[in-house]
């Protein structure tokens, strides 16, 4: 199948996991992603372990999960010959894009009024921190750091925990997303109208913009902060029951449900005395607190076939190792194996079906400089 | 600056967070987005509120997520109606929608009638689970989904219950990749004509959200073990997490453990080798803990600063509002409703050609633009 991207040209110069997540969605869509890598160390994700898990000769688990089907072009980008190289490169490309701290592209004369010049149709995407001005600016853009200065840490958990941060990198990855989205719409842009764009996001704004309904409603209430319930805190904004609770032998989720009609089912007497919604929220950590007493009593599946029979919405809570025996997974193909040199490393796919084909590359993550002569070569650098 | 998505109309056939924020994203790059909703109650996110809190008849909520859109409403059960909406189908280069699956099918709103009306819309649809499977039926809500999905396991110490993100990430991170796609269809079309049916689902989105963990997990790297105190990240190794500081806390991130202790004079971590930071990460952590909490937030931050050390204050809302480097985002922007009544919500969040995007348009009253929407066909 043709791909959505087939026929363009991106050169990433990003590093860890910003940029090159961004850079994946768009190889997995069909775009012929080249990795511009330093000599010697490469991309600094290479070595970064995880679980002090390792493949094959050594590398890091997520930099392959990174940074499949993608290409590798290692070159010392401060000498002047090699300059020359990036820049005929940058000449004939349609997106280039970086997660370098403000300022670095500029030394390196790859800014993007300097990448103008050479190419003025360039679509350039860079991913800072904080934004390109103001007192942060030269702060290092990192994941936990990010979601600690954003506020997010006071949503996740409950009242008593400290503040919790969300344990993905999602700063990361929606800037990444969201750095995706401006190059596309900068590409479709391009098609109509034949111009350049430069792109900008920063991990901040990301992260901004992913609280933007519960920062909405801080913003009008009068800046009252979020309070995380104190029993089971799932949602510092939603009433009871919306929450995970033990069972017997497990774990339950159970979503918006009305406390009465959950009390019934459950059969239990105190709940009966919540009947107004309004108390769901105001008095969320006490029947929360019954909440809890009750589904410890018994298992979650027994749970389960009494509350899913009456549409409520509620779910088992997996682990990865139960979640992949489950035909509601297996059914969805997320695995993939994908070949790096001589290891294979099983991985997961890009999220999206198009055209009833699901989207899937066996190309796996370069080796530092492995395409460095074919490159060469093909674009006579 | 002539928006990127100008000249495209988007129909948005959606309900609460993760098809509309994609619309919205849409509609804040240049797209006319037209919410299409059953007649007078509109769609169920007009009523659905948090804290109580609305603007006129919808909730705040609904305000938020659906600025900047218009509203067609159409009776999917009156064929008059119908025939309306296949004109406005001729005309659309998108259309997006987040039904349990057969819904849009039962309608006659399935890709496959859509694509024969219009060949070459970009149809675009979101499920909580996908269109097939044993789980296509369930309500396709995001902490279900966040709990089955093995998420709830990455947050939160060892000694927690499974902890969910505390914001509607499947539904939200659904929807921003949506965008994706469909931008890339688009980029296809505008080439070859050709449409394009994309198929999303909240499980997909949450599965490829964990990539990393699941890759590592594939590899050999063992179910995440999250720490036992002040976990930020199951596969990271010490420092790596929040503090507890005199008079608030202080997030660490990867730095060498030795650098840390000369940065901030922690002895302790003499005995500890770089190797050991993931299999001792317990114990180097709360050696590490029992330092940071005898001093002020300041006190280490300016510490760390000489070395450059990866350290920043844990900020709540009201002190990140205060900040300088949040200000100097110009984030916020206030909407304003034809009655006078304005609230204050925060902007798209990408910049183009060094221009912030702002669109103060309010969320539309349901079927407030269907006249002149049926007037225009």
């Amino acid at each position: 199948m043709e791909k959505l991207l087939d026929g363009l040209l991106i050169l990433d110069f990003s590093q860890f996991l910003s940029g090159p997540s961004c850079g994946l969605r768009l190889a997995d869509l069909g775009a012929r992603v080249i990795k511009i890598e330093r000599d010697g160390d490469g991309d600094l994700c290479r070595a970064l372990y995880v679980s002090d898990t390792k493949i094959g000769d050594g590398e890091s688990t997520i930099f392959h999960a990174i940074n499949r089907n993608k290409e590798s072009f290692s070159i010392n980008l401060k000498e002047p010959a090699s300059s020359t190289r990036i820049k005929k490169l940058i000449a004939v490309a349609d997106v280039m894009l970086h997660n370098f701290r403000p300022g670095v592209m500029q030394k390196l004369g790859l800014d993007y009024d300097t990448v103008k010049q050479i190419n003025p149709d360039i679509i350039y995407g860079e991913i800072s921190g904080y934004g390109e001005v103001g007192e942060w600016k030269d702060l290092p853009g990192q994941d936990l750091l990010l979601q600690s200065v954003s506020g997010i840490t006071y949503l996740s958990g409950s009242k008593d925990d400290p503040p919790i941060p969300m344990g993905i990198a999602v700063a990361d990855i929606l800037a990444g997303t969201h750095l995706g989205q401006g190059i596309l719409a900068a590409l479709y842009r391009r098609q109509m109208q034949g111009t350049g764009a430069l792109i900008q996001v920063s991990m901040l704004e990301s992260l901004l913009d992913f609280q933007f309904e519960v920062l909405t409603c801080f913003l009008n209430d009068g800046n009252e902060l979020p309070v995380r319930s104190a029993v089971n805190g799932a949602h510092a904004y939603i009433a009871a029951p919306y929450g995970i609770y033990k069972t017997a032998d497990g774990y339950i989720a159970i979503a918006m449900t009305p406390v009465t009609q959950l009390g019934e089912l459950m059969q239990v007497e105190k709940l009966r005395q919540y009947l107004l919604p309004e108390d769901w929220f105001t008095k969320r950590d006490e029947i929360k607190a019954i909440l809890k007493e009750s589904f410890a009593q018994r298992n979650t599946t027994a749970w389960l076939s009494v509350l899913e029979p009456a549409d409520i919405w509620c779910a088992n809570v997996f682990d990865y190792e139960t979640l992949l025996t489950q035909e509601g997974y297996k059914v969805l193909e997320m695995e993939q194996w994908v070949r790096s040199g001589p290891v294979k490393v099983k991985t997961t796919r890009c999220p999206v079906t198009i055209n009833g084909e699901k989207i899937k590359s066996h190309r796996g993550a370069p080796l530092l400089g492995e395409d460095n002569a074919r490159i060469i070569q093909e674009f006579n650098l | 600056m002539q928006l990127p998505l100008s000249g495209i109309t988007v129909l948005e056939f959606d309900q609460y967070l993760s098809g509309p924020c994609a619309g919205l994203r849409l509609a804040d790059l240049g797209a006319r987005v037209i919410k299409i909703e059953r007649p007078i109650t509109g769609e169920s996110g007009r009523k659905l509120a948090i804290k109580n809190m609305w603007v006129e008849e919808n909730s705040l909520l609904f305000h938020t997520i659906n600025r900047n859109k218009e509203s067609f409403t159409a009776d999917f059960n009156n064929p008059e109606d119908m025939q309306v909406l296949s004109l406005l189908i001729k005309k659309a280069q998108v259309m997006l929608h987040n039904f349990r699956p057969g819904i849009m099918e039962r309608k006659g709103l399935g890709y496959k009638e859509v694509a024969a009306i219009n060949p070459s819309i970009v149809y675009a649809q979101i499920t909580g689970y996908g269109a097939t499977g044993e789980w296509m039926g369930k309500p396709g809500q995001d902490l279900l989904i966040q709990s089955m999905s093995g998420l709830a396991y990455t947050t939160g110490s060892a000694s927690h219950n499974p902890v969910p993100l505390g914001l509607g990430i499947g539904d939200y991170l659904c929807g921003n990749q949506a965008v994706q796609f469909i931008l890339a269809a688009l980029i296809n079309t505008a080439k070859s004509g050709q449409g394009a049916f994309l198929e999303m689902s909240l499980l997909e989105s949450l599965i490829d959200f964990q990539f990393e963990f699941l890759t590592t997990y594939f590899n050999g790297g063992g179910l995440p073990l999250r720490a036992k105190k002040d976990n930020a990240h199951a596969l990271l190794s010490a420092p790596y997490g929040i503090y507890k500081t005199i008079d608030g806390y202080i997030a660490v991130a990867m730095m060498p453990l030795q650098q840390l202790n000369k940065a901030l004079r922690c002895e302790k971590l003499d005995r500890f080798k770089e190797e050991e930071a993931f299999v001792r990460r317990d114990e180097i952590k709360s050696v590490i803990a029992d330092h940071i909490i005898t001093q002020n937030t300041d006190h280490w931050l300016a510490k760390a600063k000489p070395h450059d050390l990866w350290m920043a204050p844990v900020l709540n809302w009201r002190q990140l509002k205060q900040r300088k480097g949040y200000q100097v985002l110009d984030m916020e922007q206030e909407v304003r409703l034809p009655s006078g009544h304005t609230f204050i919500t925060t902007r798209c969040p990408l910049r183009i050609d060094r221009e912030k995007l702002y669109n103060p348009k309010p969320a539309p009253v349901a079927g407030q633009d269907t006249d002149k929407i049926k007037n225009s066909l």
